[in-house]
């Protein structure tokens, strides 16, 4: 650049003097200004590198020769207020949906492994009761019969009042089972990981024991297992669609603020800034909300998992919080969960930032 | 610097506002644009600056065609010239501060490597105490010098100025040409649009003179 480098201070005195002497004394007066300038330039940009520590640590100082308090940071795009705030508060409820979802798919995925792991452990063996045999014995065959079996961890004889006591929600308290035809369980626990063969124990079972039956759970579990991963589809497909309202949300609200930026984006524009910088300019704005706004959201939906699980709690007595315990397990998210609330109030505010660049570069292209 | 061949110009479907617009601007030059109102003047800035794109002709700046470049490209040429508009183009929401420096700012300096530059220069320009105002409370004088001073910041390659002193008192207004001459000679190339003949004459220079849509260069 060939720049030019004395400036006003300079100037001034070299104008009085030069009008003075005549032009021939013109350019050397300047050049001479122009080393006391680039001297000056470096010795400011020593000093200056404190003040900008200052400014980067969010403290704008006070400098010699400016004005108290003179705003010197302001966004270059005018901030609409009231549209900034409504921005806001949609980006903040899409949030607290989105992580809601989230935290609720994530809760169900966790009893979904906790009921599989806990079920798949387990298999019953069920024994009716025949006039013709003795259940006793029946039952010490089948239980003699799993202990020798690979892969078992333990068998346990469910004893007759336990029996009696599973079937007391139906049937009530006081009533003389004795003489029903109650059938009796064995519990067989299987060592975790292991898979026996079950198949060829169903067979020995049904030699040994005539009217025994071998339940494994499978079938549970995979009724099990189709419920959770539908409820776990169904969070995740909601956090998508919500993100991608929040997308589209942005992206109006990009292009009202470019509408009603027009001029300050024609001023950028001609004094040099390249549709970049532009886009930058709105990128940092929408961040900004989209931080403002998933934070709210995302903070509001950890209170309401937290109070959630506290009424929860308190309710955990009744038979409807039993069901609910037996679903969900307890109403809480743990660690993972709220860094899945946390990462979805992130991804939102990145993708505010990321559409209002996208939708600032596209609308920059086509006025171009 | 900067060369234009046979440009024309029309708006959508009407006729050519500008025709066969042929000249150049030398480095380290200094020239008037001038011509009577309505003339096109404002429109033919517009065409160096890139801000319109001409429906005919060659327009050649700083040795390349810009005619087929990219945006990015012609930012770039644009970072290299300093602008003073007519109406003054200020951005109302920033200080005058903010807007002098708007363009130090694009060029991604840091605000402590210009500051002083800024501050001086408006305190040369008179506005050293309305640094801290926004231009929605400056009379439309002190918008036109934050205007000017915005367009010298960055000490331009080439300055166009659209009537540079229509709203400077006179005293002013000679020391503005003064300094328009001072940046010819440290290198700037110089174009003022302008039809105020008291200007010309303190000032003898090239005269690039628009009369119904036709440029005429004199001297």
């Amino acid at each position: 650049m060939h720049a030019a480098s004395c400036w006003p201070t300079a100037i001034c005195t070299w104008m009085a003097e030069a009008m003075a002497r005549g032009p021939v004394s013109l350019i050397g007066a300047v050049r001479g200004m122009m080393s006391v300038w680039l001297g000056r330039r470096r010795e400011t940009h020593a000093a200056a590198s404190g003040e900008a520590g200052a400014a980067r640590r969010g403290m704008m100082p006070d400098i010699p020769g400016l004005p108290a308090g003179l705003k010197r940071d302001q966004p270059l795009i005018p901030v609409d207020s009231a549209a900034s705030r409504a921005l806001v508060a949609v980006i903040a409820i899409l949030t607290f949906l989105a992580a809601l979802a989230g935290g609720a798919a994530h809760m169900v995925a966790r009893a979904s492994g906790d009921w599989r792991s806990a079920v798949s452990n387990e298999m019953t063996v069920q024994i009716k009761p025949d006039v013709r045999r003795s259940i006793d014995d029946d039952l010490k065959k089948a239980a003699d019969l799993f202990r020798g079996a690979a892969g078992v961890e333990a068998v346990r004889i469910v004893p007759r009042a336990e029996s009696d006591r599973l079937l007391e929600p139906w049937l009530g308290t006081g009533l003389a089972l004795a003489e029903l035809p109650v059938p009796r369980l064995v519990i067989v626990t299987i060592v975790r990981g292991s898979r026996p063969d079950n198949e060829a124990l169903r067979q020995s079972l049904r030699r040994e024991v005539p009217g025994a039956s071998l339940d494994d759970h499978r079938l549970w579990i995979g009724r099990l297992s189709t419920m959770a991963n539908t409820l776990i589809l169904a969070g995740v497909v909601v956090v998508v669609l919500v993100t991608a309202a929040a997308g589209l949300a942005v992206a109006f609200a990009t292009r009202g603020a470019m509408a009603g930026s027009q001029d300050s984006v024609e001023v950028l524009h001609l004094v040099g800034a390249d549709d970049s910088f532009i886009a930058r300019e709105f990128q940092r704005r929408f961040l900004k909300l989209g931080l403002e706004g998933g934070a709210i959201g995302g903070l509001v939906a950890l209170v309401v998992t937290a109070v959630l699980g506290w009424i929860s709690l308190s309710w955990s007595s009744g038979p409807g919080a039993d069901q609910l315990q037996a679903l969900f397990g307890s109403f809480e998210i743990g660690w993972i969960g709220y860094l899945i609330v946390v990462l979805i109030a992130a991804m939102v505010a990145l993708i505010a930032g990321f559409v209002s660049r996208l939708t600032v570069r596209r609308h920059l292209k086509d006025m171009a | 610097m900067v060369r234009f061949e046979g440009v024309g110009l029309r708006y959508g479907m009407g006729p050519e506002v500008l025709r066969d617009i042929t000249f150049s601007v030398e480095p380290r030059s200094f020239q008037y644009l001038t011509g009577p109102s309505g003339a096109g003047k404002t429109t033919l800035l517009k065409l160096m600056l890139l801000s319109l794109k001409p429906t005919r002709g060659l327009v050649n700046l700083f040795g390349h065609d810009v005619t087929r470049r990219q945006n990015d490209a012609l930012s770039a040429a644009r970072r290299r010239m300093g602008v003073v508009f007519q109406d003054f183009r200020l951005l109302d929401h920033l200080t005058v501060y903010e807007n002098v420096s708007l363009p130090m700012k694009v060029k991604g300096r840091e605000e402590a490597s210009y500051r002083s530059e800024v501050i001086e220069l408006l305190r040369w320009v008179g506005l050293g105490e309305r640094m801290h105002s926004i231009p929605p409370v400056l009379s439309g004088g002190e918008k036109q010098r934050a205007a000017i001073a915005r367009a010298l910041i960055v000490k331009p390659e080439l300055l166009l100025a659209d009537e540079p002193t229509g709203n400077v008192d006179p005293t002013l207004a000679r020391r503005l040409l003064r300094l328009f001459m001072e940046l010819q000679q440290l290198g700037t190339a110089v174009v003022i649009a302008t039809h105020d003949l008291n200007l010309m004459e303190q000032h003898d220079a090239r005269r690039l003179v628009l009369a119904n849509g036709y440029l005429h260069v004199d001297g």
